[in-house]
């Protein structure tokens, strides 16, 4: 399958089955749209005929370009036909019950009364609660016994605000770190905090233990605090950014996110994400709000084109810092093109419900943090296991190929079916689509594409 | 002349052959990076 596209000054060929991406000039971009319809001769007749005005296009230049297609079609890099939905599915099969990542809500409550929080204030539409070190501990026993042969495993440390319950996180992280070695286990840990309660014992117990720390930010200081408010109605903008330079800058600038959210009071996010880059962040990620339709910070379909457009602004912008040696990184354009997934994690996903779990504070299994509180998607508990063995395979059938609206789309090997949340949440079934999702979704991978094109331009 | 520049990239067909391990990690916690993991593979 070939995806086409033009961005900046680019034309963008993507061979979606193989992951080849080519760059092409707009007299090749014509050839590999018409090679699968027409013959060379009628290529050769309307391109004639089209570009009669250059005189680089010629009959043998045509029939040149023609051949290097035919080439690339048969090294297997253009066209390629789609042959992995044989295989969806079977990663997850052949991974058995393995879990490898666990989401730890340590403390169900929060000193932060955001409006537009998924988790409802950090209670999860239930009661306030702490994990207590017993039920963590066991949490992470139940993560060992069932990782089978998998050497790596995770543990985000999150809530409501896990720095409410920071004691417990210490102890639970020194306590992982005496069973590594007997197991033959490496550990990485995340932190994901609203950043109120951060001091110098956080700073440096974060950036000794945790390989990556999720900082919530939502940019400008009156978007930030509008929503993003204590319990008296303050916003936490002014005591929040110091402690995460400080901790930035402990960090050495490396291994964090700063995470805001936008909503429909700033579709214009990317004035929030070059804020944060004035205040010296560079490790950016801004996620579109997840609340149902009718909330007032929910995205409209106008929403959407400018967002679309904003992320465009935002790949052209960061080619223009790179160019001028202050590059910012933003998550979503993070592709590794010869070192990214293989087939296998691309037709199976995050692995929510399978390989990975959130544990409430009192040890409930739930498919992933987003699920946490819907009391049907409750897998089972941390000392018996998954015992809704029925839930564990409708997520384990989740994949790329679930669902017939993605039969023909060039992105379903990117998304890899998609977040199944955002799904359940915008149409009630994890194999529902979120089409506003899927659009922000492939505007996002072309502009990543687009960027990777440009950085190998400047390279030639 | 060249019209086409083809990027070095992972062939994803080749990686089912040696993909597969697992061991790649599961930023967002809202819309799903697998495209933007690496791979943590004999790969």
């Amino acid at each position: 399958m070939v995806h086409q596209y033009k961005l900046n000054v680019y034309n963008i060929v993507l061979d979606s089955c193989s992951g080849s991406i080519h760059s092409v000039d707009e007299v090749a971009y014509d050839i590999i749209a018409m090679y699968k319809e027409k013959s060379p001769e009628e290529i050769v007749r309307e391109l004639l005929a089209k570009y009669a005005h250059r005189s680089d296009v010629t009959e043998e230049e045509l029939y040149a370009c023609i051949a290097d297609v035919a080439a690339l079609e048969k090294a297997g890099k253009l066209y390629t036909p789609d042959n992995f939905a044989a295989m969806a599915g079977t990663f997850k099969e052949r991974s058995g019950d393995v879990v490898k990542a666990l989401c730890l809500h340590v403390a169900h409550t929060c000193n932060l009364n955001c409006s537009y929080c998924f988790a409802s204030q950090g209670k999860y539409h239930g009661e306030r609660a702490l994990m207590s070190f017993d039920v963590g501990k066991r949490a992470l026993d139940f993560l060992i016994e069932t990782s089978g042969h998998r050497t790596n495993l995770e543990v985000d440390f999150f809530g409501g605000e896990p720095l409410m319950n920071w004691e417990v996180v210490k102890q639970l992280v020194e306590y992982t770190r005496t069973q590594e070695e007997p197991h033959h286990k490496k550990f990485r840990f995340t932190l994901t905090t609203n950043g109120m309660l951060i001091d110098d014992d956080v700073i440096d117990f974060a950036n000794r233990e945790m390989s990556n720390v999720v900082l919530s930010l939502d940019g400008r200081k009156e978007i930030h605090d509008a929503l993003r408010v204590d319990y008296a109605g303050n916003g936490s903008y002014d005591r929040i950014v110091p402690k995460f330079q400080k901790l930035v800058k402990a960090r050495g600038g490396k291994n964090y996110y700063m995470r805001g959210t936008f909503t429909h009071a700033n579709s214009d996010f990317t004035k929030d994400l070059f804020h944060m880059a004035d205040l010296g962040f560079t490790e950016l990620s801004m996620e579109p709000v997840v609340c149902a339709p009718g909330d007032s910070a929910a995205l409209t379909p106008e929403d959407i084109e400018i967002v679309k457009r904003q992320y465009e602004l935002l790949a052209v912008d960061m080619l223009r810092r790179e160019k001028e040696g202050k590059p910012i990184t933003f998550y979503h354009y993070m592709l590794d093109l010869t070192g990214g997934p293989c087939i296998y994690k691309r037709i199976s996903g995050c692995g929510s419900g399978t390989e990975y779990m959130a544990v409430t504070p009192w040890g409930d299994l739930y498919p992933c943090h987003q699920f946490v509180g819907e009391e049907k998607y409750k897998l089972g508990n941390i000392w018996d296991g998954v015992t809704n063995t029925a839930l564990r395979e409708e997520f384990r059938s989740c994949n790329a190929y679930a669902r017939k609206e993605c039969d023909g789309c060039w992105a379903r090997l990117y998304c890899s079916g998609g977040c199944a949340a955002n799904a359940y949440h915008a149409t009630g079934s994890i194999k529902g689509v979120y089409e506003a999702g899927c659009e922000l979704f492939k505007k996002r991978i072309e502009c990543a594409i687009m960027m990777k094109v440009a950085e190998s331009q400047e390279q030639d | 002349m060249e019209r086409i520049k083809t990027l070095e990239t992972r062939d994803l067909c080749q990686s089912a052959k040696n993909g597969g391990c697992g061991e790649c990690q599961t930023a967002c916690k809202t819309s799903c990076g697998v495209a933007n993991q690496k791979c943590e593979n004999k790969a």
